[in-house]
Formats: C-alpha cells, structure tokens, sequence
C-alpha cells in the first residue's frame, strides 16, 4: 500500500531548528535545516543521527528544500552539508540564495568569534554549502530526477519565502514553511492553487491567536514609540536584519515624514545598507503597490533611518534603535538591552516571537530580575512591550490556507504543543481530515490510495461517452467493458474488439438456443404478435422489432415459434442468442416459460 | 488538430492551434514595417517635410496631393501611421480560449485582439515580458498621441487606386486592414487579461491541455511554449538564441519527442554575425565621436540596447570616450533601465550571481551613477538645457517614421560628421532612410539578430528530433536578394510544412489516447491472467465519470438490496436493469477436455458426431446438443434454465473473457 511518512526531526512541537524528512514515493526529502535559537549544545542542531548513525546522507536523501532565510530554517545547513556530509541538490529561491550565506556568515561569527566556540562550520564550509543550492524560481516546476517534482508558491513570510509542493506521481506533499496569509506593507499575501496534496503540513506558530487588524496593531506602535520619544525616552527595537526590520523601516519612515520628527532613527550593524539593497535587486518578490512604483520611488531607500554606532547608545536624548538579533540572545541588541534596562523612561519592543530560553522570552514573561553571565543580575525597570508583527499565518489565515489547498491530511509542525492540540480539534472538525503534530523523531505514516492512469482508447471513450453522457446517472449507471492490456509498462484500455485484433486472438462465439413449449390457442402467426405485444408492453426501453420473416427481435435474441400439426395449440418458441446478450436471454426464457397474459389482444 | 495562420511575417507571427477542445493562440505580432509607407511624424515642424510636393499621376488623371507627399522619387502617405494586423476574418476572434506569449515583441498586436473583438479568454505571458511589453506599448502610444495628426488618409487604399500608384506603395499588402495605434485605455484593458507564468511552470487548461513556458534565451522572459496532453506534444519556437546575452539560456531539450513543431522568428540577418556586427557598432562610434560628430542609434527601448551599453561600458574608457555624453531618450527609458535591474531570475548566470553580491546585474547602472548615461523622457524639458555635442543618443522607433528619432534626422541629417548607426534588425535601412533624403549624414548598418541563424536551427532540430516542422513559407526557400545561397532555408526529412498568412494547415497526427484514472477499488478487483509471455489482460466492467476533462473509471455499485418487506412476487417480471453485455470470448473448446468435463459433471450418454467444422455433441438423457466449433459452440437445449446454465459455465472454463 503507497504510504507518505513525515518525521520532523525539528519544529516537532516545538519552534525553532526546522527540519522536517518526508519519504514520499521511494523518494526522501528534507524539508528546512534549521537551528535552535534556545541551545548552545547539541540539541541546537537537529539530530541527523536519525537518517544514518554513520557516513554521509547523500544517499539517503534525494534532495533538500529551504523554504526561507530564517536560521531556525536554514541554520544547520553546512553544519548538515559539510560536516555531516551530504552532496545533493538543496533547492531555495533566488532571494534566499542570495540572503541565506550572509546570515550563516553572521551566525558562525557570534558563535565563534565572539563566544569562541570550535568544532563549528567555518567560511568555507558555507561557501561550499552554497555551491549545492539550485535556485528554485515561483511556480516553475522542477524536475529533481525522473519522478521527483517539486513546485515553489510564495508564502508572503519574508523576502524570498516559499512554500513548496513535493510530488512523485500522483501523491503530493506540501510544506508551508512560514507564511503570512495578510498582505503587508512590503510583502504580499501567501498564494496557493487548489492542488489537493495527501498532506499539508503547516506551521502553526500562531495557532490559537486571531489577530486584530494589523491597522490598530501598528497604531498602537506608532503611538507608543511616539509617546516615548516625546518624553525624551529610548525605544529598542529588536529585529532580525531582513524581514520584519524593512516592514518597520517602512512604517517608522512614512511616520516621521508624516508626523515631521526629529528623533533620530538608528539601525544597528552594517547589514542594513545591504539588505535594503537585496530588496531592491528583489522587489519582484515584495508586494503589488511597491512593485508598481518602485521605478518612481523605491521604499527601500530611506531618508530618515541612519546607521547605528556603538558609541550613539549612550548619546543623551529620544532615540529609535532597531538592532539585531531579535530574540535578545546574543549580539548588539542584548548589548543595548543592557545599558537601558535600567531605565523605565525606556521601553523596549519586541515585535516577533521568542523561543524558550531566551531573554526576549524571559522578559515578555514579566520577569524583572535577569541572571546574566559572570552571576550579575540585571533589574528590569523599562517598559517591555510585545507586538505581535511576525509573519506568521494566525489560526484564520492556517484554516484559510487549508481552504486553498484542500488536503487530505494536516500536519502542524512549529508551533507549541498545547496551542497545536487546540488548532487540531479545529481542524478535524471543520475540515473532517486528519490532523497529526508529531514530536522530534516521531513518525506519521499516511496511506495514500492514488488511482491508476491508464491510456484508454480514444474511440472506446468516445463511444463511451455518447452513449453514456459524460456523467453517470446514479439511479441508472451504465457499466462500460473494456479489455485492460498490460504489456512492458504500459497499461492500455481498449475495445473487447479492439483487444482482440491486436493480440491475434479469435472470437468464440457462445450461442444458445432454447426450445420453449407454451400453451396457446391461436395461429402461430397469431403467437407471435401476441408475443411482441406481451414484451412490447413489458420490456420498457428496448428495441423490439417485429420483423416480417416471421421473428420476432428483441435487441439482438431472435424468437420463432413453430407447432406440430397434431398439437396445433402446442407452440414451441426458439430464442437463440449470444453469450454477449446472457442476462436478457436467460430472463426472456424464464418469462416466455410462463405463459402468455390472457387478455393480450392478437392484433 | 489544426493551424490557423494570422501572420505572413515570419518573425512577428500569429497562429491561431486547435488542440483537443481548446483554441490557442500563438502571439500576436504586430506588423510594424508598414509604416515605412508613411511620412515621419517631426517633433517641431519642419519646414522640409512640410514643403514636400504632393504626388499627381503622371497623366494627371488623380490626384492625391493632399494624401501623398513625394520626396527624393519616392512617395510617401502624409497621415498619422498605421499598423498591418494580424488576419482578423480567418477565424471568430471571440472563440480564443488562451493566448500564449512568446516575448514582448510579439505582442504588440494584442489591443487589437482581446479589444472590441468579444475575446473573454486569458493571456499568458512572463512578468518580464509583461512588464517590457507595457513599456513599448506605452512608447507607442505615446509617440503617435504627442503629435497628433489631424489629416487620415484613405483615398490611397482604394484598389483602383493603388494599384496605379507608384513603387513600393503599389505593392503594399492588406492595407485596408491597417490600422492607426491604439490608445492607452485599450493597453490597459488588454493587459489586465495577462496571467503571468513563470519557466517550467505547468498550466493546466481546462484540465485537456497543459502548457508550459521555457527559457528561449532571446530577451527577458522570451519564451517557447510546450502545448501537450498525455500523448500528444507540439513545440511552438518562437524568437530563440543560442548566444550569451544577457537572457538565461535556451532550454533546448524540454523540445525534444515533439509531435510537431512550429518553428518561428529565426534571425532577420542570416549572414551578419552579431558579434562582428558589434564590434563594427563600437569603432564607427568611436571614430565619429573623435571626428567631432555625433551618434545616432536608433533602437527600441529595450533588448539589445542593454547589450550595447554594457559593451560601451567596457569600450568607453579603452576608447577614451570617458567625458562623451551618452545619452537615451524615451517615453520609458527610465522605466526600462530600472526595470532591467530587477529580473535577476530571468537571467544568464553571471549577471545572476551579481545580485547574490548584492549588486545591479547590468552595468548600465554604474554609467548612470557616474553621470556618463543619463535619461530623459523626451528631447522637450530638461534634455534641452542639459544637452551637449559631440555625443552618443539612443531613441527611438527604429522605423525612423516617429519618436525623438525623427528630430536628431532633421538636426543631424545635413552634416556628414554625424553618423546614425542601425543596429535593429526589423526594417530595412534605406526605406528607413527614404524620406530624409538627401542626406550628408554617414550610414552603418550593423544589424544586430541574435535569434537562431539556418545552421543553428537544423543542428537544434537535429537534436530534438520533432516528427514534423510547421514554418514561415519564407524558411522554406533561399531569401529572395540571395537566391543561391541554399545554406539559406530550411532543409528537413520529412520536408517542413510551410505556412502564409491565411493558411489553414491540418497537422498531421491522429489522437488514438486519452488518459483515465482507474479508482483504487476497481484497480484493485481486476483479475490480470497472461496470455503471452509479457502480456496480460485483464476485463474491466466499471461505470465512466467525466468532469472537467478528466475521467476516472469507478467499480459498478452494487445494486441495492431489494427492501424485504416490499414482498414482489413479480420480481422475475422486472427485466434486468443494466443493460451490460458481456464481455467477448476467446479461445477453444477442446472436445476431449471437455467430454471429461461433462463426465465429470454427471452426464454421461454423450454421443459425438464428426462434422466439416467440428464436433457435435448430443447429450442424450437431456435431450441437448452442443455444437462445438474452432470458434463457436452452440448450445440447443429445452427451457432448463438449471442444465443450460450449468453447460454454460463448462464452456466458459475453457474460453477467456476480455
């Protein structure tokens, strides 16, 4: 029996490391490489152990699919490539080709040179992952071998996200990565056509919240970083470098041109000025209003959003600074965290989720008190403010998303177990299909059914079809006969005729005939019409001739009567007929066998 | 299936493929060489143009002098120019079900198709080819709608009339059908019809024909298109090349195993070698500009001058042409370089990977940045102040008849410093030329094609091996001006069929396939048996669904049970309700096999006779026969419908069913 199998080796229940093996068809995938932004040690990293306890994976793996530039989506890329070892096509798109290496570059640096770590993947290492990546373009259908076909939408979650189909015959798997079912101020909505996969798996990141308007939430911003920079106060803005970052640019920029601000705008390491670039080079990939204008005015130049120096934190005065990275785990952003902190005229927002274990997390959690390194305890006096402008598809956009798609079957993947369990039920009941949230290392098996093709005759079908209509009546099916050839690999349906011809064999022609004796005083002439008149009134819809060669037809079962002289009143009918015409022969006999109605008129 | 052919011009084509349900058409070129027969639309006045003498017939008999202007011995019309479209009468415009795009140049015609002609159906196209297209419709319009012209000729067209008329307008073809631009509005209104595709990307329509684009590497977003149901494939080569410009490559081999293949817009310039011919673009410029005079190239407004200016970039400073002006005037020309910059996807792989960097894949955007390229919507505003000689303008239309163009001819015609260099492949130089005549202007022609040349093509076709080739009439023969050279023209096994405008082609292949899905639980209920080594069959009774296009083949339900507390003695009145034959038999009986059988089965008194066929078989406690026959067997029996259908069962044991 054809079977899918889906094993998160990451995401299981949980956000962060993403990596998710499907074996579809005889064919293995894995879908996201992702790393963990709560560990430091080995769980950081998905367990690869699981695909091969030792050697390389390439031959385990047909192909890997990337869908977005998240570390916790792509982060155990060379970590998985290099150092594990695997040689085969890793598939993204242009933009996440692009974007990918230099957030694997940034990574390996706060890991190593900063916390000084060894035994982690080098600059060369992820250069040499790059090499593996074939970009992937929107809609193109790419062949990875023979059966293996995998197809990109756009999932609207950052520059470059997609969504990917993966499909061996007629069995389809889709993944959703992340994704964002509301258009924003610089992405589009994510897309997909009715195709139906055995399964979708989806994140689920969000799946008990419905959000409010995206309008009130980014007046609620505004106002409040408006409120605290008028009263002199500093705003930290946590962000990753690219995504939700140029949303906010956007947002902030149009603000302080509207409202004539004069608090500067800061944005912390060197990458902004690259990665607004990326986002111009791909403003293809960002949404409709910003692609129709961006030959007049390109929103990713900014005029009042100035580069960020170390030195500025401590500059006296209302300030904005979006800084990196934005979970508060590590870097520049926690640096600022610290020397604010202290301070309740600040106020801290964190406009995205945080995974366990960070101190984004701990502080959303109301914790005042933070233990950092070297024992010290930090004292939280700013304000902390959580915004929620991820984006992610909240539990109307995943059930929307299911309504595009139509799956047979629901895998939620990335999100918590206890809001998964919630979405589930909600699904299950709405949509009636299977929902499973397998944990890490974990296996959902899905039995698919999948029809079989085959190549009907042309002439066979057409035949078919004007006898039949093109849809069954199901108080009256119409049973059609063919002969299924099966020869090499090829499965033909034809004609009995046509099968016969082709394969050289002969007709046998079965024929009954079958004596009937029936009591009837009239001429035999007489018999008949009588006969013609009994099946005429009672056989409704067939063909039934009265032919002047002294027989009667009823569609292709020949009738005769004849009588001896000495029992002239003894009729002997004849019904001859083919094999082919069994059933309404066999039931003529039995009915002929009866007699004929009394009140039958001869003429 | 059949080939309805819009078009006579072989680069700019317009069929129309009828496959299975679905009407397809394929581009829509405009036809654009006929505004060669028309006056240039000046700017400004000019004093030149507007002093022309108006054409009489030599015998004085008609007079057009309001309609036709003579200049340097030819005749030209004084209207605003028009288009020759694509055949309108061959087939019903509104029965279209889809139009494919192959690159922005074969959609020029596209207004006149989907507007005002009833058409409801959808356009495919790439978003380059989208986005392009909109800007050189945009051009268009804009270039004949800022100088209106009141005056619209018609008296010419009259046949009497112009077949008395001389040279080239004589011999002008379909003119009754030309047209004058289309508006913005309809640019609009036709575009919004466009669904945009990307390369590999499997389109389904109406769940009968999957189409799909793939990269032919002539321009951002040039496609071929695959239109194919299970079984059958046709090509449509539309505009493709084979060298490294910009464009991702040609994907050559998702062609191959085609039915047929229609194989359209090969290279305009069969003998002229684009790299030479750009090499011979670079020292002309060179050595005008040195000379003190200035450089005009007329050109559209995107394409090949991408190419241009990347070749400029790099010859610039070895030239020394550092502090010369460069400049492109255009409607669009702003839109086009910034468009240009953002198909990173669409391009070959170096300018591809210039994007990972981050950087502008095309380095026109360093010589705008260094000031050395500027751009300006018109010579009128700021190109006027900012203007300065000796230098290097790209404008267009290439026709020479509209645009900025016509202004630099009239400003720089007269000296012979200046030199205007063609590089556009689409018209021919002198006519181009015609109505500027006399001219002290220098002339280079370096046309630029880069779509496929002959020996391109045949060693293509080599490759991917089509059954049969649907082309232009005009590749089937050497061009006219070069008739010896057989090298020339298309030489195939079986021979291509060619095409003109009006042809209607039947293309030769049989559909004898259509593919059905089989349900699981019927797939699973077949009993298969091998009647040869390799080969088994199977019988299959189930009932047809047909939706959409698509058909499934589903196991006979199951009758329902009859209600037991109805009591219908009557049952065995009701005649059966399917009415389902049976399948057909094969085989032998053999008599032997077959008495055991009988034996085995309790009837014993068999009496066998001999006949010229076979056997007869009288069974004579049951008062039987059965006649038995290499292929037939005959039962004759009374009405016991318990012994018949027993010996029926015997039979059947050694026959089988299909």
């Amino acid at each position: 029996m054809p079977e899918i199998k889906v094993t998160p080796l990451g995401a299981g229940q949980d956000v962060g490391r993403s990596c998710i093996l499907v074996s579809i068809g005889g064919k293995n995938v894995m879908l996201d490489c992702g790393m963990h932004m709560g560990f430091n040690d080995d769980r950081r990293f998905p367990d690869f152990s699981y695909i091969t306890q030792q050697g390389r994976l390439t031959e385990f793996l047909d192909c890997v699919i990337i869908s977005h530039f998240h570390l916790d989506h792509c982060g155990a890329l060379p970590y998985m490539s290099e150092m594990v070892g695997y040689d085969g096509p890793i598939y993204m798109t242009h933009p996440t080709k692009a974007i990918c290496p230099i957030l694997l570059e940034d990574f390996r640096k706060i890991t190593v040179d900063k916390k000084g770590e060894t035994n982690f993947f080098t600059s060369q290492m992820i250069k040499d992952c790059m090499k593996k990546v074939v970009p992937l373009n929107l809609h193109q259908t790419v062949q990875v071998d023979d059966e293996l076909e995998i197809k990109a939408y756009y999932a609207g979650h950052v520059l470059g996200a997609a969504m990917v189909q993966i499909k061996v015959g007629s069995e389809s798997v889709v993944y959703t990565g992340d994704y964002n079912m509301t258009p924003d101020r610089h992405l589009g909505a994510a897309w997909i056509d009715k195709c139906r996969p055995d399964i979708l798996i989806s994140e689920s990141t969000y799946a008990t919240t419905i959000r409010d308007s995206k309008r009130c939430r980014e007046r609620d911003f505004l106002k409040k970083v408006h409120e605290t920079v008028e009263r002199g106060g500093k705003v930290l803005i946590p962000v990753f470098a690219l995504g939700r970052a140029q949303e906010l640019c956007i947002l902030l920029e149009t603000f302080w041109e509207r409202m004539n601000m004069k608090a500067p705008i800061y944005f912390s390491t060197g990458l902004t000025e690259k990665a607004n670039h990326y986002y111009k080079l791909f403003i293809t990939w960002t949404n409709q209003k910003i692609r129709k204008t961006f030959v007049q005015r390109n929103m990713f130049e900014f005029k009042h959003i100035k580069a960020f120096d170390r030195s500025y934190a401590d500059n006296p005065g209302p300030m904005v600074v979006f800084a990196t990275p934005g979970m508060l785990h590590a870097g520049q952003s926690l640096q600022i965290f610290k020397k604010w902190a202290g301070n309740e005229k600040n106020m801290i927002i964190m406009p995205g989720y945080c995974v366990q274990g960070t101190i984004g997390h701990k502080i959303l959690n109301g914790q005042k008190k933070l233990e950092m390194e070297n024992r010290q305890t930090l004292e939280v006096k700013l304000q902390v403010e959580y915004m929620s402008f991820s984006a992610h598809a909240d539990a109307k956009g995943i059930m929307q998303l299911i309504r595009m798609a139509e799956p047979r079957n629901m895998l939620l993947v990335h999100g918590e177990a206890k809001k998964m369990e919630f979405l589930k039920d909600k699904i299950e009941q709405e949509f009636s299909i299977n929902c499973f949230m397998p944990a890490n290392g974990e296996t959902t098996t899905v039995i698919t059914n999948p029809s079989v093709p085959v190549d009907i005759s042309l002439n066979l079908l057409k035949r078919e079809m004007a006898l039949g209509g093109p849809l069954p009546d199901p108080k009256k099916p119409r049973t059609m006969h063919g002969t299924l050839i099966m020869k090499d690999n090829s499965l033909r349906l034809v004609s009995p005729e046509q099968a016969l011809k082709e394969l050289g064999l002969n007709e046998h022609q079965l024929r009954f005939t079958c004596r009937v004796q029936l009591q009837d005083s009239h001429s035999d002439s007489d018999t008949l019409i009588r006969i013609y008149t009994h099946l005429k009134s009672l056989l409704k819809g067939y063909t039934i001739q009265h032919l002047p060669d002294g027989t009667v037809m009823v569609e292709s079962i020949v009738i005769k009567v004849s009588s001896s002289a000495e029992e002239p009143n003894t009729k002997v009918l004849l019904l001859s007929w083919s094999y082919q015409d069994e059933d309404l022969g066999s039931f003529l006999s039995t009915l002929l066998k009866k007699g004929l109605p009394s009140g039958l008129s001869s003429i | 299936m059949k080939l309805y052919c819009l078009s006579g011009h072989p680069t700019l084509p317009c069929n129309v493929l009828k496959f299975k349900s679905t009407t397809i058409m394929l581009d829509c070129g405009l036809d654009t060489t006929s505004v060669l027969q028309f006056l240039p639309l000046p700017l400004v006045h000019s004093p030149r143009l507007s002093k022309l003498p108006g054409w009489v017939s030599k015998d004085g008999t008609i007079n057009l002098e309001k309609e036709l202007k003579e200049c340097a011995g030819r005749v030209f019309v004084d209207s605003q120019p028009e288009f020759c479209l694509p055949e309108k009468e061959l087939l019903d415009l509104s029965t279209i079900d889809v139009i494919l795009i192959s690159n922005y140049h074969c959609m020029m015609a596209l207004p006149y198709i989907t507007e005002h002609t009833g058409f409801t159906g959808t356009v495919y196209a790439t978003e380059p080819t989208l986005q392009i297209g909109r800007l050189l419709m945009e051009e268009l319009v804009n270039f004949m709608e800022r100088v209106p012209k009141a005056q619209s000729a018609t008296c010419w067209k009259y046949k009497e009339i112009q077949r008395l008329l001389p040279g080239p307008l004589k011999d002008a073809v379909e003119v009754s059908t030309w047209k004058r631009c289309y508006s913005m509005q309809d640019v609009n209104s036709a575009l919004s019809k466009v669904q945009l595709v990307g390369y590999s990307q499997k389109v389904e329509l109406f769940g009968a024909v999957q189409v799909t684009p793939l990269s032919s590497g002539y321009s951002l977003g040039s496609s071929n298109w695959i239109i194919q149901s299970h079984y059958e494939k046709v090509s449509y080569v539309s505009g493709s090349s084979l060298l490294t410009t910009h464009p991702q490559p040609m994907d050559q081999s998702s062609l191959k195993n085609s039915d047929v293949l229609i194989l359209t817009g090969l290279t305009q310039m069969p003998t002229a070698n684009p790299d030479g011919m750009l090499g011979d673009f670079c020292s002309n410029l060179a050595m005008t500009i040195r000379a003190g005079g200035n450089v005009l190239v007329p050109c559209y407004s995107s394409g090949v001058i991408y190419d241009l200016l990347e070749c400029l970039y790099q010859f610039i400073e070895n030239a020394n042409l550092g502090s010369t002006p460069f400049y492109f005037i255009s409607p669009v020309a702003n839109s086009s370089l910034e468009f240009s910059q953002i198909f990173a996807e669409w391009l070959c792989h170096n300018k591809q990977s210039k994007v990972y960097l981050p950087e502008p894949p095309f380095p026109h955007a360093e010589l705008i940045q260094t000031n050395k390229l500027k751009h300006y919507p018109s010579i009128h505003g700021d190109f006027s102040s900012e203007f300065r000689q000796p230098c290097v303008v790209f404008t267009g239309h290439p026709s020479l008849r509209f645009g900025d163009v016509v202004h630099f001819m009239e400003l720089w015609g007269k000296s012979s410093l200046n030199t205007i260099i063609f590089t556009e492949p689409d018209f021919s130089y002198l006519d181009a030329l015609a109505p500027y005549q006399p001219l002290a202007m220098k002339c280079v022609y370096c046309p630029i094609d880069t779509r496929l040349n002959f020996h391109q093509v045949s060693k293509l076709l080599k490759e991917v091996q089509p059954l049969h080739v649907v082309c232009p009439e005009q590749y089937t023969q050497p061009p006219p001006a070069q008739s010896h050279r057989s090298d020339l023209m298309l030489e195939l096994q079986p021979p291509p069929m060619p095409y003109r405008r009006c042809s209607v082609l039947g293309l030769p292949f049989r559909r004898r396939y259509e593919r059905i899905q089989l349900l699981p639980e019927l797939a699973k209920s077949l009993v298969p048996s091998e009647i040869k080594p390799g080969i088994s069959i199977a019988t299959v009774s189930a009932v047809l669904q047909s939706k959409d296009n698509k058909h499934t083949l589903q196991p006979v339900p199951k009758p329902p049970p009859l209600p037991p507390s109805k009591k219908r003695k009557r049952v065995v009145e009701e005649p059966p309700e399917v009415l389902a034959p049976k399948p057909l038999l094969s085989g032998a009986v053999p008599l032997e096999a077959f008495l055991a059988m009988l034996h085995k089965h309790g009837i014993t008194e068999v009496k066998v006779e001999e006949t010229a066929d076979g056997h007869i078989l009288h069974l004579q406690a049951e008062d039987t026969l059965i006649q038995l026959e290499e292929d037939g067997t005959h039962i004759v029996c009374d009405d016991n419908e318990p012994l018949r259908t027993a010996l029926r069962d015997l039979v059947l044991r050694f026959l089988m069913k299909l």
